[in-house]
């Protein structure tokens, strides 16, 4: 049986039927999840996909962190089970405490939409433990809020503890230290700015490269349940 | 009725794009002697006749709903009824 991947729909969010197609596409079965139903079906793992999540009113991500299903997923998160924030999840995991900083305005106040190259830093996380640490990706990036940012403790913090996931090679956003994508302490829980999503197949996306997101966490989970 | 103005503003250290293209807007008005602009939210709440607790329910929605304290700060004024 394969591995269940809960798909979160906000009001407002654009990137859940891609983000189920790339599950299908890399061997998962996507699973519906409602904003405002606090059940999670029994899934495996979560995915928080890109959007404006109700409109982006205030900041982006901070009325998700209020809705039904993320009380459920953070009490999940907490006991382990592998999320992925993409784009604006990435938002919300920041606005909901699961990850630390914050994403703020691009430092050229331009949306950006295009193809951003990047490097997976750690192999030792939920999302990325089927790629090659230093393995050069290349994903669709495309918002206006992805500047990541942290105080300088955080940040340092996050680089000694290898919890940086994904740097920018060509900085699209003016992220602090290239930053593009993090982790939390246990590396079940992932962030990233640009899109996984969108390099899946090479008709429509610049790689394939966004596959192997998925194909890590089907990795993660047919090994937790060998143990 | 209680009234409350909370003011959230990007923290000093972090860079605030929109300030900078205002600022940058400034000579084409005619005015050179800017040296920073800053741009923050007002957020006006107000209270039912009878809420308790104005000011502590104040800090709460601030805090942790309308500030991200990560990035900004907040300042609370409360003005009587």
């Amino acid at each position: 049986m394969s591995a269940r991947i809960g798909i979160v729909t906000f009001p407002g969010s654009l990137d859940d039927r891609d983000a189920a197609r790339a599950a299908y596409l890399a061997g998962a079965e996507p699973v519906a999840l409602w904003h405002d139903d606090a059940q999670i079906h029994g899934v495996d793992a979560v995915w928080l996909p890109g959007g404006f999540s109700y409109g982006d009113a205030l900041r982006c991500g901070a009325i998700a962190r209020f809705s039904q299903v993320m009380d459920t997923v953070k009490a999940a998160a907490a006991q382990g089970m592998p999320v992925l924030g993409v784009c604006n999840g990435f938002q919300v995991l920041c606005e909901s405490h699961l990850l630390p900083g914050a994403l703020v305005r691009n430092a050229h106040l331009r949306y950006r939409n295009r193809p951003a190259r990047l490097r997976v830093e750690t192999d030792r996380t939920a999302w990325t433990n089927a790629i090659e640490p230093g393995a050069e990706v290349v994903m669709p990036a495309k918002h206006g809020e992805g500047r990541y940012v942290a105080d300088e403790a955080t940040l340092d913090a996050l680089e000694q503890q290898g919890r940086v996931v994904f740097r920018y090679l060509d900085n699209p956003n003016g992220s602090m230290r290239d930053i593009a994508g993090i982790t939390n302490e246990a590396g079940n829980v992932v962030g990233l700015m640009p899109h996984p999503e969108h390099a899946v197949e090479a008709l429509t996306g610049p790689s394939t490269d966004g596959l192997g997101l998925v194909a890590s966490v089907l990795a993660h989970l047919s090994e937790g349940a060998r143990r | 009725m209680a009234r409350v103005v909370v003011d959230v503003m990007l923290k000093s250290e972090i860079l605030d794009p929109q300030g900078e293209a205002v600022l940058g807007a400034l000579p084409r008005l005619g005015v050179t002697e800017v040296a920073s602009v800053r741009i923050g939210k007002r957020v006006e709440i107000e209270f039912d006749e009878n809420a308790q607790n104005v000011e502590e329910q104040s800090r709460v929605i601030a805090d942790q709903l309308l500030a991200n304290p990560v990035i900004e700060s907040f300042a609370i004024s409360i003005e009587a009824a």
